[in-house]
């Protein structure tokens, strides 16, 4: 039977609260969200703490998707699910409803959020290969106000992050780029399984010629991690299947997978480079699917 | 300390430990052992039960967690004797075996045919994909659930005898 070893409960109402309660109580005080990975952490003892703050009634607070004119914000406390559902997330990014529905499973994803799964920072976790690839922002507030981090800065090394002891996670910024398509891609063991290793792309066009592209890999090195060589590679080239494969090359080269029970190093690496070729190809379709398909509908009303 | 919760409709108070898991407070604390208690690692999903009218694995939430909220339970499937369509459906198409899954498949599927009446092969496969039925009686499962699925709609289209008052007013 796995339980939690003893600690005290306590609920947060709003979000200074949560930033005073973790002051007062200290370094054995976390919050919880989803807790579906602080919860199975406590039960193997791997995490052990005296005080919990249930953060839960912040959804409120915490919980939204919303569409700026050149920035989405969403909130830490937004659930799987919501991201999933969400018609601005799907429209813009199409690489959060690809990667979320490959995220554990539709029950977990009632209840995990999307501030949960970054501040865990485990190195196969979806959403931070999704953020690194989007250039997304992090909002940590504390008791002396709020920073804005960006996505390299934010991870520190596997399960560590910038945000500190009595500091939250609020809020995450992904810029609004126009012509711009992504796509995520996760080879797993299972159905709901970490990731042996995950791709996320973007793109952005200047009609035919690539005008920005990024690469984000989880679960084949400490932290997901953005690719600055695959961007300098692709930017200015017309796409093909050769500056895929050329992009895949340097996903391959940059990575630095271990060896475990999900995977040899070799064949991390190998599907690093199949899954960056698959999100760049899927994303300079989806870009031009959505520019052909305009312009069908407009020519199909002419006649 | 103090928790506070709904439970299939009833108000529950009851004193716990901080670190007591829903589900064990369910069944150890309520009696109410349907809800079964798994793998403890939220992948087999036999311990799924309702929090505010969505599925959750009970086993990594904890009681304390939801107070305030209403949870409902298998036991809170039958109502005055009448099985819940879904019932009904897992009865007709055999849909358990040794029935250790059944308590999480039920509200699952319960929930996905409350947001979805008609819903495919696929996503039915993909609700209870979070689930695991070691018997591997997935086939008859989804049959179920879509014997349930074609009552519900039935029912709707052709109100019972007896039900027409509420047409007529309705009209």
């Amino acid at each position: 039977m796995q339980v939690p070893a003893p600690f005290e409960y306590t609920r947060a109402t709003s979000v200074d609260e949560a930033i005073g309660l973790l002051d007062r109580l200290g370094s054995e005080a976390r919050l919880i969200a989803g807790g579906h990975s602080l919860l199975p952490m406590m039960k193997l003892r791997l995490a052990n703490l005296e005080y919990v703050v249930d953060i839960n009634d912040l959804h409120d607070e915490l919980g939204y998707v919303r569409l700026g004119t050149d920035e989405v914000r969403i909130g830490a406390m937004t659930r799987h699910r919501e991201l999933l559902e969400s018609p601005e997330l799907a429209a813009h990014f199409p690489i959060f409803a690809d990667a979320e529905r490959v995220i554990a499973d539709p029950v977990v994803r009632n209840r995990g959020t999307i501030g949960g799964s970054l501040c865990q920072a485990d190195p196969s976790e979806d959403l931070t290969a999704v953020c690194t690839t989007l250039d997304a922002s992090c909002v940590i507030r504390g008791a002396g106000g709020e920073r804005v981090v960006s996505m390299s800065d934010f991870f520190r090394g596997p399960y560590e992050t910038a945000v500190e002891q009595a500091e939250i996670l609020i809020e995450i910024r992904i810029p609004l780029r126009p012509h711009g398509s992504s796509a995520y891609a996760k080879v797993e063991r299972r159905a709901g399984d970490w990731a042996v290793t995950s791709a996320g792309a973007a793109v952005w066009m200047d009609g035919d010629v690539i005008s920005d592209a990024r690469v984000g890999l989880a679960a084949v090195g400490p932290n997901a991690t953005g690719i600055p060589a695959i961007s300098e590679a692709l930017r200015g080239q017309v796409p093909s299947e050769e500056l895929y494969a050329q992009a895949g090359a340097i996903a391959a080269e940059s990575c630095s997978p271990n060896t475990d029970n999900r995977g040899t190093a070799d064949y991390k690496r190998h599907l690093a480079d199949e899954l960056t070729r698959r999100t760049l190809r899927l994303s300079v379709e989806r870009i031009r699917a959505g520019e052909a398909g305009d312009q069908g509908t407009q020519a199909e009303g002419r006649d | 300390m103090q928790v506070t919760m709904t439970v299939n409709g009833e108000t529950i108070t009851r004193e716990i430990e901080g670190r007591l898991l829903l589900v064990h407070f369910l069944r150890d604390e309520l009696g109410l052992t349907g809800t079964h208690w798994g793998c403890d690692t939220s992948n087999c999903g036999t311990c799924v039960a309702w929090m505010d009218g969505e599925p959750v694995k009970t086993c990594t939430v904890l009681a304390a967690m939801a107070g305030g909220h209403e949870v409902r339970t298998v036991e809170g499937l039958e109502v005055d004797n009448v099985l819940d369509p879904i019932q009904e459906g897992f009865m007709q198409c055999h849909g358990l075996q040794c029935g250790f899954c059944t308590p999480g498949m039920l509200m699952t599927t319960r929930a996905l045919l409350d947001r979805d009446p008609d819903p495919t092969e696929d996503t039915i496969r993909e609700a209870i994909s979070g689930q695991i039925c070691r018997c591997t009686g997935y086939t008859t499962i989804v049959r179920s659930v879509q014997w349930a699925a074609a009552k519900e709609r039935e029912a709707k289209a052709a109100p019972v005898e007896g039900d027409t008052e509420s047409v007529g007013s309705a009209s």
